[in-house]
C-alpha cells in the first residue's frame, strides 16, 4: 500500500506542484530547500489548508479528492509541528490523554498498534507526566509533542522540522527516540527537514524537493549515490549502508559489522551483537587501487566495480562504485582517475579511512 | 442606607449582573469572529463596537428613547408583540447597558481569542476535536483572562451608567432608579450624606472589581 499524494499548491510568494506515491512505511523525508513551502505541504496533507484540484489517500482510504474533502478532525493522523505546541494549560499526562479520548470509538482498543504506556516508555515521559508544560525543557516539551502525535495511532505521521528548533544538545537527546520510532513502530512517517545529517541519519527514502516541485525520489540509499542529482556532488557527498553488528575483537576494542560490502570495522564497541546500524561512507574519505593493498594501515577495504564517472569541477571526479548490490561514492582527483585508467566496469579497490555509525 | 436607596442599589447590580450575561453570551461569538476574519471590511465593525467609548450617552440615550418608543423600530416590533414600548422599563434599560457596555466586553475577549494564535486549534484538530470542541476545551481555557477582564469591566461600567438611564429609563423605583440616579437626585435635594453612603459605596466597589481586573492581567503575564 502506498500514499498517494496530487497537489497544486499556489501562493503569493511560491508555487508547488506535486504528484507522488511514497511507500506506507518507514520515515520519508521530503529533503527541501527553505522557504520552498514545505510547511505548506505538510498543511495540505493534514488539511489544515485546502487547495482544489488536490487528492490525497492513505492505502484505500481517501482524504481528499475532486469532490471529497476529509476535515483534518477527521483524518486519523499525527502532526508534529517545528515548536513543540502543547497546550499551556494542560499538565503533559493531559496533553497526552487529549487525542486518546477522541479517538473513534470504533477503533478497536486492544488492536491499537501502540498503548499510552508503550508511548509513554519510548519517549522516557514516565517522570514528566505531572508537570506543566512551561516547566519542561525544550527537548522534553518536543518528546512529549511527539508522543502526543503518535498515542493515537495514526495512519500517518506528519513531522515538520521537529529539531529545528532545538539546540544541537537538544536534537542529540531527541534523535534517538525518534529513531526507536523509526524500528519500533508501523507508522509511515512524512519528515520535512533541511538538515542533511538528520536525514541521512533517520530516512528510509527521500524526496528531493526544489523551487517548484519534485526533482526525484527513492530509497535514501539509492538517492544518495545518484550522480544526477545534486545531494552527490559537494564536500558532503556520501553513501549509505546497512549493516548488522556481528562481533567485537576485545583485544583491540573494535567492533565488526556484517554488510553487503563485506565486513566493515569500526572503533569502540558501543553496540551488541545482532543490532541493525547505519553505517555512513563519506565520498572524500574513500580511495581507489587497482590491486588488494596488503601493506597499509587501512581495514577497509572492498572489492568494487567502477559504475559511472562523473567530473566534480575541474580537479576532480566522482566515481560511483557497486559492491554487490550496494553503491558507494568515491571523490578522486581526475589526475588520478586517468592514471588509474578508470572506466565503467574496471574491477578496483576501494579503501576508506574512516566509516561513521548513525545509530 | 434606607428603603429606596437599598432598592436602587438591587436594581443597579440586577441591571449590572443581566447586561453582562447577555453581553458575555452575545460578545463571544462576536469577538472570536473579529478576532479570526480576514475580511477587509472588518475595521467596520470595530468601529461600531468601540463607538460607545467615545459617544457621549445622551447621545447613545436619545437615539435608543427615538428606536424604543412606538413609532421607532424596536418600538414597533415590540408594540406588535404585545410588550408595549420598552422605554422606561426594566428591559428598555437592558438594551442601553448592553449597548452602552458592549465595548468592555468584546475587546478584551477579542485580545484574548487574538493572543491564542492559530496554533493551539490546530494542534487540537490534528488530534481529532471537530470544531466546537476545540473552542470549549482550547479557547476558553486559554482565554479566562480575558472573560475575567471582559465580565468584570462589563459589570463595572454598567453599575456606573448615568446618561442613557436618565434618557431612556427614567427614575422609576424599582423599575428603572439606579444608583447613580438615586445620587443625583440625593445632591439635588442636598441629602449630602445618603449620596455619600451610595457614593462611596459604588467607589469602593469599582475599586475593588478594578483590582481584580489588575490583578488577573499581571498574572497573565506572569503565566504566558
Amino acid at each position: 500500500m502506498s500514499i498517494q499524494a496530487t497537489f497544486d499548491i499556489h501562493r503569493d510568494e511560491f508555487s508547488l506542484s506535486v504528484d507522488v506515491e511514497i511507500p506506507e512505511q518507514g520515515i520519508t523525508a521530503l529533503f527541501v530547500p527553505s522557504g520552498c513551502g514545505k510547511t505548506s505541504l505538510l498543511r495540505a496533507l493534514a488539511g489544515l489548508d485546502r487547495y482544489p484540484n488536490s487528492r490525497l489517500s492513505i492505502g484505500e482510504t481517501c482524504w481528499q479528492d475532486e469532490t471529497n474533502f476529509v476535515a483534518t478532525h477527521e483524518r486519523e493522523l499525527g502532526y508534529v509541528f517545528q515548536e513543540p505546541s502543547l497546550f499551556p494549560h494542560m499538565t503533559v499526562q493531559q496533553n497526552l490523554n487529549y487525542g486518546v479520548s477522541r479517538m473513534k470509538s470504533m477503533q478497536d482498543v486492544s488492536s491499537d498498534r501502540l498503548s499510552r504506556d508503550n508511548v509513554i516508555d519510548l519517549l522516557g515521559l514516565g517522570n514528566l507526566l505531572a508537570r506543566h508544560p512551561t516547566t519542561l525543557s525544550g527537548g522534553e516539551q518536543q518528546r512529549v509533542a511527539i508522543a502526543r502525535a503518535i498515542v493515537t495511532s495514526p495512519r500517518l505521521l506528519l513531522m515538520d522540522e521537529p529539531l529545528a528548533s532545538l539546540d544541537m544538545d537538544r536534537k542529540l537527546e531527541i534523535l534517538p527516540y525518534i529513531d526507536a520510532l523509526h524500528r519500533d513502530l508501523g507508522i509511515p512517517v512524512i519528515y520535512v527537514s533541511h538538515d542533511r545529517d538528520e536525514v541521512a541519519r533517520l530516512a528510509d527514502s527521500l524526496v528531493l524537493m526544489g523551487v517548484e516541485g519534485i526533482i526525484a525520489l527513492g530509497s535514501i540509499a539509492e538517492m544518495l549515490t545518484r550522480l544526477d542529482l545534486p545531494l552527490a556532488h559537494g564536500s558532503e557527498a556520501e553513501a549509505l549502508i546497512e549493516a548488522t553488528v556481528s562481533s567485537h575483537d576485545d583485544v583491540y576494542d573494535l567492533t565488526y559489522l556484517k554488510s553487503p560490502l563485506g565486513q566493515v570495522t569500526v572503533p569502540g564497541k558501543t553496540m551488541g551483537v545482532g543490532v541493525g546500524v547505519r553505517v555512513r561512507i563519506l565520498a572524500r574519505d574513500v580511495s581507489l587501487t587497482l590491486m588488494r593493498q596488503t601493506d597499509t594501515s587501512i581495514l577497509n577495504i572492498f572489492a568494487a566495480t567502477v559504475d559511472e564517472i562523473v567530473a566534480e569541477g575541474p580537479s576532480q571526479v566522482t566515481v560511483r562504485l557497486s559492491i554487490a548490490d550496494s553503491l558507494i561514492l568515491a571523490r578522486i582527483t581526475r589526475k588520478s582517475a586517468d592514471l588509474l585508467g578508470l572506466k565503467p566496469g574496471l574491477q578496483v579497490f576501494a579503501q576508506t579511512k574512516s566509516v561513521a555509525l548513525l545509530a | 442606607m434606607n428603603g429606596p436607596d437599598l432598592i436602587a442599589l438591587l436594581v443597579t447590580l440586577k441591571l449590572a449582573l443581566v447586561s453582562t450575561f447577555i453581553l458575555l453570551l452575545a460578545g463571544t461569538p462576536v469577538a472570536w469572529w473579529l478576532s479570526r476574519t480576514e475580511w477587509r471590511f472588518r475595521f467596520l465593525i470595530e468601529a461600531v463596537v468601540a463607538l460607545p467609548l467615545v459617544l457621549p450617552p445622551t447621545v447613545l440615550g436619545f437615539y435608543l428613547l427615538v428606536a424604543l418608543s412606538p413609532a421607532g423600530p424596536i418600538g414597533a416590533v415590540t408594540s406588535a408583540l404585545g410588550l408595549g414600548s420598552l422605554a422606561f422599563s426594566f428591559s428598555g434599560l437592558v438594551i442601553g447597558s448592553v449597548i452602552y457596555s458592549m465595548p468592555f466586553v468584546i475587546q478584551p475577549l477579542q485580545d484574548a481569542f487574538r493572543a491564542i494564535g492559530p496554533r493551539p486549534l490546530e494542534v487540537a484538530a490534528t488530534l481529532r476535536a471537530p470544531p466546537l470542541d476545540r473552542f470549549f476545551t482550547i479557547v476558553l481555557p486559554l482565554a479566562k483572562p480575558g472573560f475575567i477582564t471582559a465580565t468584570v469591566l462589563g459589570f463595572a461600567h454598567t453599575l456606573g451608567e448615568f446618561g442613557v438611564v436618565l434618557m431612556i429609563g427614567g427614575n422609576i423605583p424599582g423599575e428603572t432608579r439606579v444608583v447613580s440616579i438615586a445620587i443625583y437626585d440625593h445632591v439635588e435635594m442636598l441629602e449630602y450624606t445618603r449620596a455619600h453612603l451610595l457614593a462611596g459605596g459604588l467607589l469602593l466597589l469599582s475599586f475593588l472589581m478594578l483590582t481584580l481586573v489588575y490583578r488577573n492581567r499581571g498574572f497573565r503575564m506572569v503565566s504566558s
